[in-house]
């Protein structure tokens, strides 16, 4: 098949960028999508010019390195499927196809197609975990957790941090993200004990980053590769909702 | 050079009390005098800094993704060991220590797998507190499964994504660290350089990936968990960016290399579709549980398999290996496949692939439970190939999957450059000549949970914390070389690009130094491998400059690392004279086919020891088997 | 405490919630007491004088009202100057997947509606834009309205259509901010949230059409 591409190119983050169009002949419909960027980067470094820049690394869809914008749709056309998964036999052949960057003030480009996604991390940081050190650990099955929850919040902990759904959200909220995490720790025993303080300040952090806010538009979930759920966002607002109403215990344990 | 494993003394089953106990421990008002350089965020990685900055030390964490989350250990599905017991069907700490032992070919220390078999019970634990979602009953309790051909079920899972839920433990761990401002966290930072002062490791040199600046880093002590270097065949089922660069950095400042040939070869994984192909997708090994392997009886037998009778279909590890059958564990049934394929009765368009059937599954136990077993896996094979595996039969190939060769460690996880700690998969490991499934994972959270947060200490304990400035002229040179090579590289300016001479690497490799290794075939290699890696340095063309993101300078530095490398595993598959675990000499086998070890003269470690370009020194350690009775494994 | 919550997205967002749970019940009140239009001038124009019978009831639910709209608006505005400022550049091309025409008019539903209610209340209550506007007789002045003003119906449709989208979109989303929405294969879904859009937007509409044509005079 052949395919004709317009490929965002950007020398850095302080750079204007632009659409650059390439010509992508005799591309097979076996290839992933990323091979297909791999042949056209080699014809380009074959006659001295820079590669596209992209990212990528397991190309198995879990380590949510891989992301970019085919035709305005995060990851491309397939439905749960991050871009590296994606087939070249998903499209038409002589089909033209807009390829873009994540777009949010949260994720400067890199460069190319390749963003920062280190808020990401930030968000994290500020409470996505279990404030356990090592060695402090119980028997692990001293705490039962029932089927039903377990299965629940392995739903949530699914999320492989690509950052598809701000990039398909029109407010660029990172909300999916954040509430991934609320979820998948707020629904096990042992995120109970900071479940409130933790929606607290992710929620802050997630502002911090300049993400927008959620309206609820739910395509973030639709670009999701992993298939997350808009019920953790629910769940997200309605432990910040209680973790406000408690602010005074919250308070106190801070100690301020 | 002499490789001292400084195994403690005592009986096995006491020896790391014994090391704990004899550690030197550092004042706690003391350790955060202390700086520590951890390359790499991996589970080895990120679970050893965050247990040390836990503990007080000043870590530095560094990883080459955007994000410490998505270190290749992400990847792994099928689940970790651990000698919890818990099915009550007679796992121990010693069943697993000698299933390991034995599995590894005996060609691993008992010391060490010992340990890992009693850490393997907290690592469990310590998982669980962090919130991972391993599978559970309906009573609330922990659920496994058998794994790998175990004899016991011992393998704990969270659906198909181990791997990254297990990370993600760990990672957020490290995060938690990094908010304290405990651990400061460089990403997309690559280590470029090792940096020795005084025959101790002091530090590393970077390159930032964004900015193209080149920076040294010091530190009191330095430990690599870097991963795995199954990239050196190009297609493997690592992800696109493991490399060697930072182990064999080190191996080239003094570190000895281990069992270089060590490498494990998946017999379940998508073949390749053609020559764009970038890397091999691993199907979970599980699927052969109710999937029948088979090829066609005639060579070159072009139909379409449902039009194949069964009378003409050659289902040939059950024929071969009646008792395990399309169970044979991996090397097995890697070769087997190898084979058919070599004899012309591959199948698919590349001739390279063997059926994996569920017909008869399907047929046994209905579509809908094959679906609710295996749905996830069918649903990416349908993904990548197109083609409905309910309805067409998997087409399967072996892939390079995991190195069980490294940079040598001892029992401590230190390097023969003192304060050059290594950790998972990048040290020679405990898996010794193959790995069992589910016990990477296993080894990578050992180490960095519970080994490295003593054992470092230990070393912290024996030397005074200092600061080392920039302008140290061993700080100064390590940051020159760096400049040096990615100036050269740049300038070269030649026809080929980086990713041509890393197939032909990897082909010559896969070839020569992949599932059946001969010794004409491994001269032919080393004869190949120095003409290319000459040409590389001639004709290889590096667009771009140096000072921002160019993803054609990063892979060429690693392209660099690997040339070398495979000279090395080349001649330590020469040199060794036996076939064992992941390593088959046809030299050695015997008539029907089975690998030959020998014992008396190869039971030991082979740490290569880096004398200049193309010259290494042979140092062995030799291995003492005490406690288990080598044997032949026998899978007929 | 509360300056944090009131900076934060979530926390605007569910003030927004609140204040819309409000006015969604103003809403429901509002279209149940002008269905009794249909019942006749009499029962209409009663219900109007019950309404009025105590000034301090009725400030009081004006003034939450009001505060409601207050917030509500400050808190959209907000949002939305935040939720620009989050993707400056936009896509080269995009087609929305999943969301609804509702949730994509939200802001210009809510600008209209913002437009609606001063000429509303100049028109019915204060009776400022009224040329006939008769005190007391509220039957009266809906119909004269309506009736002679065609440009005035046609307007109250429209505005209902996008109180109704803003509703549809609103009240369920109103449920996911608050928390309460219960987890769903399919959470897109919605029934209820449907049948009370359709409820006030026709209930509202079916004034103006009566009137104009010409089934109540
Ligand atoms: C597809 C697949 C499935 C697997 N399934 C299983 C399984 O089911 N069970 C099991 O036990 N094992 C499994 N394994 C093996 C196991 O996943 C790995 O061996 C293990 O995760 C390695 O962990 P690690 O911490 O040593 O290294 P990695 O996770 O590879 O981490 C390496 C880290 O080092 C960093 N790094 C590397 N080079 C540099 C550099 N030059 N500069 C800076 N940073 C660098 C990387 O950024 C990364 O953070 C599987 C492996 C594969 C490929
Ligand atoms: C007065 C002018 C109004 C404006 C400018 C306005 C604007 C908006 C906007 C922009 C949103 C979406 C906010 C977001 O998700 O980011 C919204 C949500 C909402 N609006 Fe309005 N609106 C107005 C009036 C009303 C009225 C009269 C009602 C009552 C029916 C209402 C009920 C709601 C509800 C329930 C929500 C959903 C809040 C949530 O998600 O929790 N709004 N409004
Ligand atoms: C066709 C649609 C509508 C009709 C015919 C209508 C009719 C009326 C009438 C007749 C009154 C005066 C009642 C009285 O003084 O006794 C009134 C008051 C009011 N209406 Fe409506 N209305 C409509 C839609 C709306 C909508 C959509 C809103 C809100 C967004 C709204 C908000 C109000 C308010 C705030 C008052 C003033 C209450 C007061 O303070 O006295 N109306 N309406
Ligand atoms: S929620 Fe989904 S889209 Fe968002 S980062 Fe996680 S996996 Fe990616
Ligand atoms: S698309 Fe955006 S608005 Fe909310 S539901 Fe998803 S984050
Ligand atoms: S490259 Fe890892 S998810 Fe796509």
């Amino acid at each position: 098949m052949k395919l004709r591409l317009h490929v965002w190119r950007q020398a850095g983050p302080s750079v204007a960028g632009a659409f650059e169009t390439y010509d992508a002949p005799d591309v097979s419909p076996d290839m992933s999508f990323l091979e297909m960027l791999d042949v056209v980067n080699e014809r380009l470094m074959e006659a001295g010019n820079e590669p596209i820049a992209f990212d990528h690394d397991c190309r198995e869809g879990i380590c949510g390195m891989c992301g970019l914008m085919i035709n305005g749709l995060a990851h491309g056309p397939r439905a749960m499927t991050t871009v590296c998964q994606l087939h070249m036999r998903e499209f038409a052949d002589g089909e033209e196809l807009w390829i873009e960057p994540w777009r949010a003030t949260a994720f400067p480009v890199r460069r190319d197609l390749s963003v920062d996604r280190g808020a990401l991390d930030r968000i994290i940081q500020a409470g996505g975990f279990v404030g356990v050190a090592t060695g402090n650990a119980p028997e692990a099955n001293s705490i039962p957790i029932g089927k039903e929850a377990i299965e629940n919040a392995m739903d949530a902990a699914a999320c492989i941090g690509c950052g598809a759904c701000v990039a398909a959200c029109p407010n660029a909220s990172a909300s999916l993200f954040t509430a991934a995490k609320i979820t998948h720790l707020g629904l096990l025993p042992q995120g109970q004990p900071e479940r409130y303080r933790r929606a607290l300040r992710m929620v802050e952090q997630m502002d911090l980053e300049h993400f927008g806010g959620c309206s609820l538009f739910g395509e973030c979930m639709e670009a999701c590769p992993k298939g997350i759920s808009i019920d953790t966002i629910t769940r997200m607002n309605r432990d910040f909702l209680v973790a406000s109403a408690t602010a005074e215990q919250e308070r106190q344990v801070r100690g301020d | 050079m002499k490789l001292d494993s400084r195994i403690p003394a005592g009986p096995l089953a006491e020896k790391w009390d014994r090391a704990r106990f004899e550690y030197r421990l550092v004042n706690p008002a003391n350790k955060r005098k202390y700086n520590v350089i951890m390359v790499g965020s991996g589970l080895a990685g990120a679970a050893g800094a965050a247990s040390l900055a836990e503990l007080g030390y000043n870590v530095k964490c560094f990883c080459f993704q955007d994000s410490p989350r998505r270190a290749h250990s992400i990847a792994a599905q099928g689940g970790i060991n651990a000698a919890k017991n818990y099915q009550n069907d007679g796992d121990s700490i010693w069943r697993l220590f000698y299933d390991t032992v034995k599995g590894g070919d005996f060609r691993a220390r008992e010391a060490n797998v010992y340990r890992l078999a009693q850490l393997s019970v907290n690592i469990i634990d310590q998982c669980v507190a962090q919130g991972v979602p391993f599978a559970r009953e309906y009573g609330g309790l922990l659920t496994n499964r058998s794994f790998g051909g175990a004899q016991v079920s011992r393998t704990f899972y969270a659906r198909g994504q181990t791997g990254q839920q297990l990370l993600l433990g760990a990672y957020q761990a490290l995060e938690k660290e990094i908010a304290k401002g405990q651990v400061q966290m460089f990403t997309r930072a690559e280590m470029m350089e090792l940096i020795v002062v005084d025959g101790r490791a002091r530090g590393i040199v970077v390159r930032n990936e964004t900015t193209g600046n080149i920076e040294a880093h010091t530190a009191d002590v330095v430990i690599l968990a870097t991963g795995g270097y199954g990239n050196v065949f190009y297609l493997s089922t690592n992800a696109k960016g493991c490399n060697v660069t930072a182990t064999w950095r080190a191996h080239r400042k003094g570190a000895a290399f281990g069992n270089p040939c060590f490498t494990q070869i998946h017999p379940t994984c998508i073949p390749a579709s053609g020559e764009h192909q970038s890397k091999l997708t691993l199907m979970s090994e599980s699927l052969r549980n109710d999937g029948r392997v088979w090829v066609p009886k005639a060579k070159g037998d072009k139909r379409p398999p449902g039009e194949i009778p069964e009378g003409e279909r050659d289902y040939y590890l059950e024929r071969k290996y009646p008792s395990f059958g399309n169970l044979s564990p991996r090397d097995i049934a890697s070769r087997a496949a190898k084979e058919v394929c070599d004899e012309g009765r591959g199948v698919g368009p590349s001739g390279l692939g063997v059926y994996l059937d569920f017909a008869d599954a399907i047929a046994r136990l209905g579509e809908d439970k094959i679906a609710e077993r295996y749905g996830n896996l069918f649903e990416m094979y349908e993904r990548i190939t197109g083609e409905n595996p309910y309805k067409v039969p998997m087409r399967i190939y072996p892939a390079v999957h995991y190195t069980m060769g490294g940079l040598w460690v001892d029992y401590n996880l230190m390097s023969t450059i003192p304060g050059l700690f290594v950790a998972g998969e990048a040290n020679f490991s405990d898996h010794g000549a193959n790995r069992l499934g589910a016990s990477a994972l296993m080894q990578g959270l050992a180490d960095g949970y519970f080994i490295l947060p003593y054992s470092v200490g230990n070393y912290l304990a024996s030397v005074k914390p200092e600061k080392l400035g920039d302008d140290h002229p061993d700080v100064r040179a390590a940051v020159s070389a760096v400049r040096d090579r990615i100036a050269t590289l740049l300038g070269t300016k030649g026809k080929r690009t980086v990713a041509s001479f890393h197939r032909e690497l990897g082909d010559l490799m896969w070839n020569y130094c992949g599932m059946a290794r001969s010794r004409a075939g491994l001269e032919e290699a080393l004869r190949r491998i120095p003409a290319l890696r000459e040409e590389f340095w001639r004709n290889v063309t590096v667009p771009g400059s140096g000072e921002s993101v160019n993803v054609a300078l990063e892979h060429a530095g690693r392209v660099v690392d690997f040339l070398e490398l495979a000279e090395l595993m080349c001649k330590d598959a020469l040199h060794r004279e036996e076939s064992c675990g992941g390593h088959f000499r046809t030299e050695h086998q015997t008539p029907d086919g089975e690998a030959m070890r020998n014992d008396s003269e190869f039971a030991y470690v082979a740490g290569w020891e880096w004398k200049g370009d193309g010259a290494w020194e042979l140092h062995t350690e030799p291995l003492h088997f005490e406690n288990v009775q080598l044997s032949t494994r026998s899978y007929k | 405490m509360i300056a944090r919550f009131w900076q934060s997205s979530v926390g605007k967002k569910i003030v927004m919630g609140v204040t819309g749970v409000i006015m969604v019940a103003f809403l429901v009140v509002h279209v149940g007491g002008n269905l009794q239009l249909f019942l006749g001038r009499e029962v209409f124009n009663k219900y109007s004088a019950i309404l009025h019978t105590s000034e301090e009831a009725l400030w009081l639910v004006r003034i939450i009202l009001i505060v409601s709209v207050v917030l509500h608006v400050i808190a959209a505005y907000q949002l939305t100057m935040r939720d620009r400022a989050a993707r400056p550049i936009p896509y080269a091309k995009r087609e929305p997947q999943a969301s609804t025409l509702a949730s994509r008019f939200m802001r210009v539903g809510g600008v209209i509606i913002l437009a609606f209610i001063p000429i509303h209340i100049l028109n019915f209550t204060t009776g400022d834009l009224h040329p006939e506007f008769a005190r007391g007789d509220v039957y009266g002045n809906v119909i004269f309205a309506f009736r002679d003003w065609p440009l005035l119906s046609a307007f109250y449709i429209a505005a209902m259509v996008f109180v109704g989208l803003h509703v549809y979109h609103g009240a369920w989303a109103m449920l996911r901010t608050l928390g309460i929405a219960k987890p769903s294969p399919r959470p897109m879904e919605r029934t209820l949230v449907t049948a009370l859009a359709w409820f006030i937007a026709v209930g509202f509409m079916l004034l103006p059409l009566a009137v104009v044509s010409g089934l109540v005079r």
